[in-house]
């Protein structure tokens, strides 16, 4: 069946929204005199973006749909905030090379990009398992994909964002043993994000571990991943 | 013309009707050509649910009489006798009738798919008899796209309308498809037999019969191309099966929670579904708490589709609004054939005239070069085309509003068209 109307504005507005936000980011990147988004806030504007990119890969198709009800909101509120503290502005040259920024940054960005959707997916699976278990007489109303697919798909997010998440710490590390920097609450916290993404595929490919169980690992490990990136970073890292 | 519609459907007659009056390729043909021919225009839908003849021609009531005729005929049943079970409409209320048929809106399980196929086949079998013309083309042709825009607009066809169904679709919702997926029937009954069917037709991959009586149990795996087992070979099939249909006809738990929790060790989270549609039930309600594990009794599964079927006439509402739609275009096309003649006319007087003018002409023109005289023969048809325009575009507007004839009969007097045809017919005569 053809999306109604409301559908379709809905998805004509976040790829457009998406196209008005990259055009932002190549304004930023224009205009500012090193690696534009150095700062927390200009980060999370940068975080949202591929967020919503790596949504609009899959988040379109009509078996993906719902799963814009878990990151669009998401998507809006972070925007919000990046937006409050000046994120989407014109940014400050920060001390760090243009270079370590842009592969720290941008790799932790497009890992934790990469486990904001393992999360949603993961979510999207709880919630289409909890209505296949309960029976309920509706369950197929809602067009959903699959659980073997929402299963698949949580893995490979993980195992596409681990790497990333890998590099960009690694490089972060490395500088910080450079610099003789001391070690904060927010390595701490990346360094602890990453075990746990590294159990989840461990568990899912060595011990069989599948379904619900990684559907949880997969939100316990975004968990982590909020608390870094929205609730530790503007206090402790920038 | 007028359009005509006669017949019957599961609303108005019983199966032993029905059956009296359903036509096969063949009786469909003779009855096409006792029909249409000349100006008549004929189509006979025919399904296991429904007979209905559409006719077009210039006398309705005599076109009813043939029709009643021709089913009578064919059921060798009286004129009394078919009456109470027959319906007939005429025009715009026909049109909506097939257009609601087409939709799915007519059938016994709102928006099932296969009537549109059917009213296809209706409409090409009377186009092979040569018994269409252009009220039956624009009415099928509508017809067909008001089906498919229903099924693209709306999702009235899209949730299963039987238990059978309804279990495979649950399946798919926890395996991407069944394709290549290894299916155990528990029981080799009928039951079994039918839910197997519409998993094969999925794409399963292999299919496994566990049967108390062995001799049945290779019978159906014969069948589907599968193998069979004994009761005692079941625990062993669960470790590898990924969908589990069981409808033995015994009285306990054929699978128990333990069993199956045995089994599920083995299978390393790899999730099944069981289709439990026994009663008394083969699987022990307990399994629903396993990890991985799906259950669904048949209460579950019958509860599934009475809300699927909800959820069609839900969108029945959605699909009523596009037949709505499509019956007005169909109504103001009919209505423009009202003043078709008149522009017709119109325009070949015109012609005529255009024609008549150049030859006068013809003269003075004389000395004109081929491309010259091509120039003049363009401006000429651009001036007639352009002056006719107007009135013609305003010829359709009205006959929109039902005032076509009104508006004809006025451009028949204004330019005289009448006394053209009469002064033609003169030395005929």
């Amino acid at each position: 069946m053809r999306p109604g109307r409301l559908v379709r504005w809905a998805i004509w507005g976040v790829r457009i929204g998406w196209l008005a936000q990259t055009a932002l980011l190549v304004a930023q990147a224009a205009s500012a005199d090193g690696f534009p988004w150095g700062s927390w806030a200009a980060s999370l504007n940068l975080f949202v973006w591929m967020c919503v990119g790596v949504y609009l890969i899959w988040g379109c198709r009509a078996p993906f749909r719902l799963l814009g009800l878990v990151v669009m909101p998401l998507a809006a509120v972070l925007l919000a905030l990046a937006w409050a503290a000046g994120g989407v502005g014109e940014q400050a040259r920060t001390d760090f090379g243009d270079a370590f920024l842009a592969f720290h940054v941008g790799l932790i960005l497009a890992a934790f990009a990469g486990f904001t959707l393992a999360a949603a997916l993961a979510a999207l699976y709880l919630w289409q398992d909890r209505r296949l278990k309960h029976r309920v007489p509706g369950v197929l109303r809602l067009r959903s994909p699959s659980l073997q697919t929402l299963d698949g798909l949580t893995v490979r997010a993980v195992a596409f964002a681990l790497p990333a998440l890998t590099v960009g710490a690694g490089i972060g590390l490395a500088r910080l043993r450079e610099e003789g920097a001391s070690f904060d609450a927010i390595m701490g916290l990346t360094v602890l994000t990453w075990v746990v993404y590294a159990a989840f595929l461990v568990l899912r490919w060595e011990a069989g571990w599948r379904g619900r169980r990684t559907a949880y690992l997969a939100l316990a490990g975004f968990l982590l991943v909020v608390l870094v990136r929205v609730v530790l970073t503007p206090f402790v890292h920038f | 013309m007028r359009l005509v519609l006669v017949g019957t459907s599961y609303q108005r007659a019983p199966v032993e009707l029905r059956e009296l009056l359903a036509y096969d390729r063949e009786l469909r043909r003779g009855a096409l050509e006792r029909l249409g021919g000349g100006s008549t225009e004929a189509a006979v839908l025919s399904t296991c649910n429904r007979t209905e003849v559409y006719a077009v021609g210039a006398e309705p009531g005599e076109l009813e009489e043939r029709i009643y005729g021709e089913l009578a005929g064919l059921s060798g049943l009286s004129h009394s006798e078919l009456a109470p079970a027959l319906y007939t409409v005429g025009d715009e209320a026909a049109a909506v009738h097939l257009f609601r048929v087409a939709a799915g809106l007519d059938s016994m399980v709102p928006g099932e798919a296969q009537i549109l196929g059917q009213v296809r086949e209706a409409y090409e079998a009377a186009r092979e008899s040569d018994t269409t013309g252009p009220t039956l083309h624009r009415l099928f042709r509508q017809a067909l796209r008001v089906g498919k825009r229903v099924r693209t607009e709306t999702a009235i066809g899209e949730n299963p309308a039987s238990v059978s169904s309804a279990a495979a679709e649950l399946a798919e919702r926890v395996f991407e498809n069944l394709a290549g997926r290894r299916i155990l029937l528990l029981g080799a009954g009928k039951t079994a037999d039918l839910t197997a069917a519409n998993l094969i037709s999925r794409g399963v991959g292999e299919i496994v019969v566990a049967n108390r009586s062995p001799e049945r149990a290779e019978a159906l795996a014969r069948r589907f191309g599968g193998r069979a087992v004994g009761l005692d070979g079941v625990e062993a099939e669960l470790v590898h099966a990924d969908v589990v249909v069981a409808s033995t006809s015994s009285q306990g738990f054929v699978l128990s929670a333990g069993q199956v929790a045995r089994a599920m060790k083995e299978r390393r989270g790899r999730p099944v579904f069981f289709i439990d549609i026994a009663v008394p039930r083969d699987v022990d309600p307990a399994v629903i708490e396993l990890e991985g594990c799906y259950l669904y009794d048949i209460d579950d599964l019958e509860r599934v589709v009475a809300e699927s079927v909800a959820g069609r006439r839900e969108e029945a509402v959605r699909a009523e609004a596009i037949v709505s739609e499509e019956a007005d275009a169909f109504r103001a096309w009919q209505l423009s054939l009202d003043v078709v003649p008149a522009i017709s006319s119109l325009r070949a007087r015109a012609e005529r005239i255009r024609r008549e003018e150049l030859e006068r002409a013809q003269g003075r023109l004389g000395t004109l070069s081929p491309s010259q005289r091509r120039a003049v023969e363009a401006l000429t048809s651009q001036i007639v085309a352009k002056l006719l325009h107007q009135p013609t575009v305003r010829m359709k507007e009205a006959a929109a509003a039902a005032d076509g004839v009104l508006y004809a009969d006025a451009v028949r007097h204004l330019f005289g068209l009448g006394e053209d045809a009469d002064q033609a017919r003169k030395p005929r005569q």
